[in-house]
């Protein structure tokens, strides 16, 4: 190698060394940055994997009402008007309407449902009973305590009212089974009036699945195949 | 089967109770770590005469793995409402009640465990204690199940997993005799008991009723220590002036008295 090229050699070598020293402190920067990401919880992984929702951007936009909680710290509901693209078929609605009202209002203490809980299937029944059925991280990542649990199942509850009014009682399942408590308190073996006008036809149940109707038994039977599915 | 089984668990209770045996002296505070089985013998309800209210069941909520609500400064429901506990039970036993508690120490024992210990009894109360995770700090508040029609197989027997379902009108009653004496001691509690459907009490055969102090998120532990005298206060004054409203029958099938 003549002198001409070694001195051309040594002058890359020159700037790859000077280029690599600038770039050192950014790439640690990084590194850091990546350690910093909070890991992803096996809940927000299940939702990826989730079927997304049928998008109904074609629809037309809708006020709808939901129900968050007060920022004043009083455990009270606040109904927000919010506009969405909303299908005219009632389930739905009201999947778009659950999912908006998991996704939370625009003040995260205004919350009522867990931030990484998800509505892993919705069905109504021709006698007006929902069957919707959530992740597990609404029981486990709820506050516990009688006041937040009753909090989180009004909200669900009173912003159906307001928005799907096909629906007169509401089941809550979690991860496609019936749970003894949502987090240790409220009782999820009954099912919930929603719509009051449903009250005459049918009493809210107070016992399991096993005393509901054949509808309910059915659909129950169908969330736990679709749950053992994925 | 589960659910099966239970209400099968209440159709023995209840017929049980229905067959007169030996009166059954009231059970004194059992030991830790012996839970009763939801299917433990009932008193007889031809044997003895009319009976007041004498007994209450206090069940200091959660215990064992279950450490309930979490809050700052390591706060834990299960522990702090063993300190409740200890306060209301002398404060009723002050009162001349006789107190027995769903657990002692640091055992969880189930939903049905826990409400077979009111279950076995006559003339007792259920006061299940808890502390929140929200709400604003130093603030009570008392939770009844909701109004329900009670459920009767022909035989006249309750289901187990209805058993609150008789006693709702008394357990609103109970309920908002206590909430107004807690209202009085502590500033921004409701006046009045609320109604939620609570596991613990739909199998309760008794006036049952919940009690949640606010809350774990207090900033300080002696913020809840210094509520724990008031609210042994407030429950024993409530549960005083329920006392005359309860009466359990003398005779096999008598619909409960309520006196006005």
């Amino acid at each position: 190698m003549n002198p001409k090229w070694r001195l051309w050699l040594g002058g890359v070598l020159a700037v790859a060394v000077i280029a690599a020293a600038l770039y050192f402190p950014a790439l640690r920067r990084q590194v850091y940055r990546a350690k910093t990401i909070t890991e992803k919880t096996a809940e927000q992984a299940r939702r990826e994997l989730l079927p997304i929702a049928p998008a109904t951007s074609g629809e037309p936009m809708v006020k709808a009402k939901m129900f968050w909680g007060s920022t004043d710290g009083d455990a009270t509901l606040v109904p927000v008007t919010v506009e969405l693209p909303l299908s005219n078929d009632p389930t739905l609605r009201a999947k778009e309407i659950l999912n908006t009202l998991l996704a939370g209002p625009v003040d995260p203490e205004a919350r009522t449902l867990p931030p990484d809980a998800a509505l892993l299937a919705f069905y109504i029944l021709p006698n007006g009973t929902a069957v919707a059925d959530f992740s597990e991280a609404l029981a486990n990542s709820i506050p516990s305590g009688i006041q937040s649990e009753q909090l989180a199942v009004d909200s669900i509850t009173r912003t159906l009212e307001a928005n799907v009014p096909q629906v007169q009682r509401l089941k809550i399942l979690i991860h496609g089974q019936e749970a003894d408590t949502l987090a240790g308190h409220l009782d999820l073996t009954q099912t919930f009036q929603v719509n009051m006008n449903g009250a005459a036809t049918q009493a809210p149940t107070r016992s399991g699945l096993s005393v509901l109707t054949a509808p309910v038994q059915k659909a129950y039977e169908k969330v736990k195949r679709a749950t053992k599915r994925q | 089967m589960k659910l099966v089984s239970a209400v099968l668990l209440g159709v023995v209770l209840c017929a049980q109770a229905q067959t007169p045996s030996s009166p059954q002296t009231p059970q004194s505070t059992s030991p830790p770590g012996t839970p009763t089985s939801p299917a433990a013998p009932p008193l007889a309800l031809g044997q003895a005469p009319s009976v007041g209210l004498n007994i209450v069941v206090l069940d200091p909520a959660h215990g064992g793995a279950d450490l309930g609500a979490r809050g700052t400064e390591g706060i834990r429901e299960s522990e702090v409402v063993l300190e409740f506990a200890d306060a209301v039970r002398r404060a009723l036993e002050a009162q001349g009640f006789q107190v027995i508690q769903t657990r002692q120490g640091n055992e969880n024992p189930s939903f049905d465990d826990r409400s077979a210990r009111a279950n076995a009894q006559r003339g007792a109360v259920f006061v299940s204690l808890h502390i929140a995770s929200t709400g604003l700090a130093g603030t009570v508040r008392t939770y009844v199940m909701p109004e329900a029609s009670a459920v009767r197989d022909p035989s006249g027997l309750i289901p187990w997993d209805q058993a609150q379902a008789p006693f709702t009108t008394l357990s609103h009653k109970l309920g908002d005799m206590v909430q107004a004496e807690l209202a009085q001691r502590f500033k921004g509690s409701p006046p009045t008991a609320q109604e939620a459907p609570i596991r613990q009490l739909r199998t309760t055969a008794a006036p049952a009723i919940a009690v949640e102090i606010s809350s774990v998120s207090v900033e300080n532990r002696t913020d809840l220590d210094r509520m724990v005298p008031g609210v042994a206060d407030a429950i024993a004054h409530g549960v005083t002036a329920f006392r005359p409203s309860y009466v359990v029958p003398a005779m096999p099938g008598t619909p409960l008295v309520t006196r006005p």
